[in-house]
């Protein structure tokens, strides 16, 4: 699925700008425990999660995530965002809470990584 | 750290205990070497995922310690040797699910019980020694050729 139409879905705000909406993303990582999210690494996939701060970003990284979707409102500060645009991760925040953007994600057919 | 075969690289970094901002800094610069190299990508997300691992669990418990990378023609080696508390039984710690970790380390993402496993999945070698009241040496190898 397009990173344009999980934006779409997720009624996302994109906070990394200019990033490229077009790449193609099909398996989901999601938690707010960082150490699950590279115990299930899958190179390309999409981060959701709850947690905002710059390890959030570092862990992405290092797990070679293509994209992160904060959840419940919450956004990461400027110096998270500018790591994110850094390293090319595209980051999106939506207001949804984590059981409902697994939930519309796997009615589109995406699929988690663990 | 001994490593048997010939050095092609090495670099020795200092990591600090308590500053997670900092936390995860050279875990990515190594990742930054890593992919300047002609190494396969999963090998280098192995030795990366248990440099991160290691670096945050000095971040969370430790005060200060010593990360060396080396690189060989036989694979990548990890040793991290850190001034803190240690850990009282190694065998415990590297069970799934089990952790120390304060609930601050966990609302920032961490202390899960799933660092050390993490490095473990992640290594082809992995030896841990712990001096409790003293502190922790952990020692990762990567192969990059599956015949070494």
């Amino acid at each position: 699925m397009r990173l344009e139409a999980i934006k779409d879905i997720l009624q996302c705000q994109v906070l990394t700008g200019d990033l490229d909406l077009s790449i193609e993303v099909d398996t989901v990582l999601a938690s707010d425990g960082m150490s699950e999210i590279l115990a299930f690494h899958t190179p390309g996939a999409l981060m959701i999660t709850g947690l905002t701060n710059i390890q959030s970003v570092r862990t992405a990284d290092i797990a070679d995530v293509r994209a992160i979707v904060y959840i419940r409102g919450k956004w990461p500060d400027e110096k998270v965002i500018a790591l994110a645009r850094d390293k090319n991760i595209m980051v999106m925040a939506t207001e949804f809470g984590m059981f409902d953007v697994c939930g519309i994600l796997r009615e589109h057919n995406m699929k988690g990584a663990m | 750290m001994i490593v048997k075969s010939e050095e092609l690289f090495k670099m020795v970094f200092t990591v600090y205990g308590h500053n997670f901002d900092k936390a995860g800094e050279t875990s990515t610069e190594i990742k930054s070497i890593l992919k300047g190299l002609e190494i396969d990508s999963d090998i280098i997300r192995r030795a990366v995922v248990v440099a991160f691992e290691a670096e945050m669990n000095v971040v969370m418990y430790a005060n200060i310690a010593t990360l060396s990378f080396v690189i060989t023609d036989e694979g990548i080696h990890i040793e991290v040797a850190d001034e803190g508390p240690g850990i009282p039984d190694v065998e415990q710690a590297m069970q799934e699910g089990f952790s120390t970790a304060s609930d601050e380390m966990r609302e920032k993402g961490f202390g899960f019980g799933m660092g050390l496993p993490n490095i473990k999945k992640n290594s082809d070698f992995l030896k841990i020694e712990s001096d409790v009241g003293k502190g922790t040496t952990l020692l990762a190898h990567i192969r990059i050729n599956s015949n070494a």
